[in-house]
């Protein structure tokens, strides 16, 4: 809606091309990174695959389904940590987390967290911080696992 | 007495939410409550709060008292001949588990098989699942039609020898499906099981008569239904809960300890261990007097009008599917929809913004979703104070959605 800045400020453009995006949606076989993650409070699913290789996240796909919050937040999850060393992603995900969570300032994410700014205005509606949170819960699950091929 | 006059009672709803007027479209959750509920809460505790079943003294004798009166409202409530068959709980979940337990684990064995439905809330499939784990007893679903109803002939069908419970949701939460609960009942009695309704979903708005449901077991829970949260009903056939075992060991539950051996009190206190939810319990007593005043045929009648009339407005948006049966007569004042290509989350939030509480999820009803094949729903349930405010609040809240994400008119459900 034209002007409707409540809406606007916690939907933002960005967000919604994200949620219409599907570059890096699908599942990779083989994967040495398998986690699955779910909302228990509205049922979101996400299903994560990845392939490391030489301490690097090289290929980031995720499948599921959920809110414009939750599938937008994973697909920037993704773009921003394919390539990223296992260890930059750790880090990446512990400063998102800290923005969503501990009202860390938008202005303290690193660079390759820019656009996730755009998250921003759902620190106002406290139960879908979840949603935008289940992306980077799921993958920092599948990373704290042992490295191999995850049981299904 | 017209229900425009009954908002005055519910202080909650002059409240603003997100700078606008609430309209409370969540009632299949819990219900609101009356100024008459709230006060006996406070009245309980400012001039009678003791104990109950012990001691001599004046309080005690007085909030045992009203406990005991509250109970013999529940046992009329349900047309039940003996208050001592209405067993406390703290909600209809747990009444449910107690059967599981006290129940279930006595006289069910290996190879025995419990019935249920696909329409159940999680609350009527975990329980049972922990107990067929426990005891090896095996679980068969009766499925749900397209139309969220259930095919009778199935559910005959389901019964075996070997069926001991048949227990089934008398409405469903997440579709608003009314069960035709004497008809199912009388399908798991003649197959020679034991029978439980679930009526959560039933109690606030209809009336009960356990004797001319022929049921064994029905659990629900007061807050839906004007009372407090914190207080639940399980009935029982008297000759059952005699031949139960205990739920939870402790105080009031017992006759005699000694270290070698316990005897149990008598029913219903045998299922009561432990200081009960006293104060919950006796302002359940304002709720069902609020009830009986109205009446729940004209609360239902009032309730399935507001309930006809948001399908109207939300079924001429090409966009939205209404959930649930076609048929007027088969549903509850539940609302269920989708909006194609919209997460319920998403519709939810704008809902929100413009006052609307509704639930939107999988209502507890995993299994459910899974069969309907949508992630969840977006659900809104009336009750006896909302009115035509609460269908143009629904009405903007639906219209700035489909504005707001430019849900097209053709746009293909999924």
């Amino acid at each position: 809606m034209e002007g409707d800045s409540e809406l606007q400020d916690l939907y933002r453009e960005v967000l919604m091309d994200y949620y219409g995006s599907s570059t890096r949606k699908g599942t990779l076989d083989p994967a040495d990174l398998r986690a699955h993650g779910i909302n228990p409070v509205c049922g979101d699913e996400l299903e994560i695959t990845a392939r490391r290789e030489g301490g690097h996240i090289a290929k980031l796909r995720y499948t599921g389904h959920g809110c414009v919050i939750s599938q937008a937040s994973a697909a920037m999850m993704a773009e921003a940590l394919e390539g990223a060393s296992v260890e930059r992603a750790r880090e990446l995900i512990k400063a998102f987390k800290a923005m969503m969570l501990e009202n860390a300032p938008v202005a303290s994410l690193p660079e390759e967290l820019e656009q996730l700014s755009a998250l921003e205005g759902v620190r106002r509606f406290p139960l879908r911080v979840k949603c935008a949170t289940l992306g980077w819960n799921t993958i920092l699950q599948g990373l704290e696992r042992p490295s191999g091929e995850e049981p299904r | 007495m017209s229900f425009a006059d009954l908002r005055k009672d519910f202080p909650i709803l002059k409240r603003l939410v997100r700078g606008k007027p609430l309209a409370y479209l969540d009632n299949a959750a819990t219900s609101q409550k009356p100024r008459q509920v709230i006060s006996a809460l406070v009245d309980f505790y400012e001039n009678h709060n003791a104990n109950v079943h012990r001691g001599v003294h004046t309080l005690s004798e007085e909030s045992t008292g009203m406990v005991e009166a509250v109970r013999a409202k529940v046992a009329a409530f349900l047309k039940a001949p003996k208050p001592e068959t209405v067993v406390f709980t703290r909600n209809a979940t747990e009444s449910i588990n107690l059967v599981a337990h006290a129940w279930g684990r006595k006289f069910l064995k290996v190879g025995d098989e419990i019935v249920s439905t696909e329409m159940e809330h999680h609350s009527n499939i975990v329980p049972w699942q922990l107990l067929a784990e426990e005891k090896g007893v095996k679980l068969r679903f009766v499925p749900v039609e397209p139309d969220g109803t259930l095919d009778l002939e199935k559910v005959r069908a389901a019964m075996t020898p070997k069926t001991k419970l048949f227990t089934f949701t008398a409405v469903s939460n997440a579709l608003g499906t009314v069960n035709p609960v004497q008809q199912l009942v009388g399908i798991g009695k003649s197959a020679g099981a034991a029978v439980l309704v679930d009526a959560c979903q039933w109690a606030p708005h209809r009336p009960i008569d356990v004797g001319s449901w022929g049921a064994d077991f029905v659990a629900f829970s007061a807050h839906k239904m004007l009372g407090p949260t914190g207080i639940g009903v399980l009935w029982a056939r008297e000759e059952l809960l005699e031949k139960m075992d205990p739920f939870l060991g402790g105080g009031d539950m017992i006759s005699r300890v000694t270290l070698d051996k316990s005897e149990w009190n008598a029913l219903p206190f045998k299922f009561e261990a432990g200081t009960p939810n006293i104060a919950d319990a006796v302002a359940f007593g304002p709720a069902l007097d609020y009830l009986d005043a109205i009446g729940l045929d004209s609360i239902r009648r009032h309730e399935e009008g507001l309930a006809v009339n948001a399908r109207a407005i939300l079924g001429a948006e090409p966009s939205v599917t209404l959930l649930g049966p076609k048929d007027p007569t088969k549903r509850s004042g539940v609302v269920s929809f989708n909006i194609a290509g919209l997460h319920p989350h998403d519709v939810g939030t704008v809902f929100d913004l413009e006052g609307v509480a509704i639930r939107v999820g999988h209502h507890c009803c995993q299994p459910l979703m899974k069969k309907l094949q949508c992630g969840g729903t977006a659900r809104a349930s009336f009750y006896l104070y909302n009115d035509e405010s609460d269908l143009e609040a629904m009405a903007r809240a639906l219209k700035r959605t489909l504005e707001f994400f430019k849900v097209s008119p053709k746009a293909a459900v999924r």
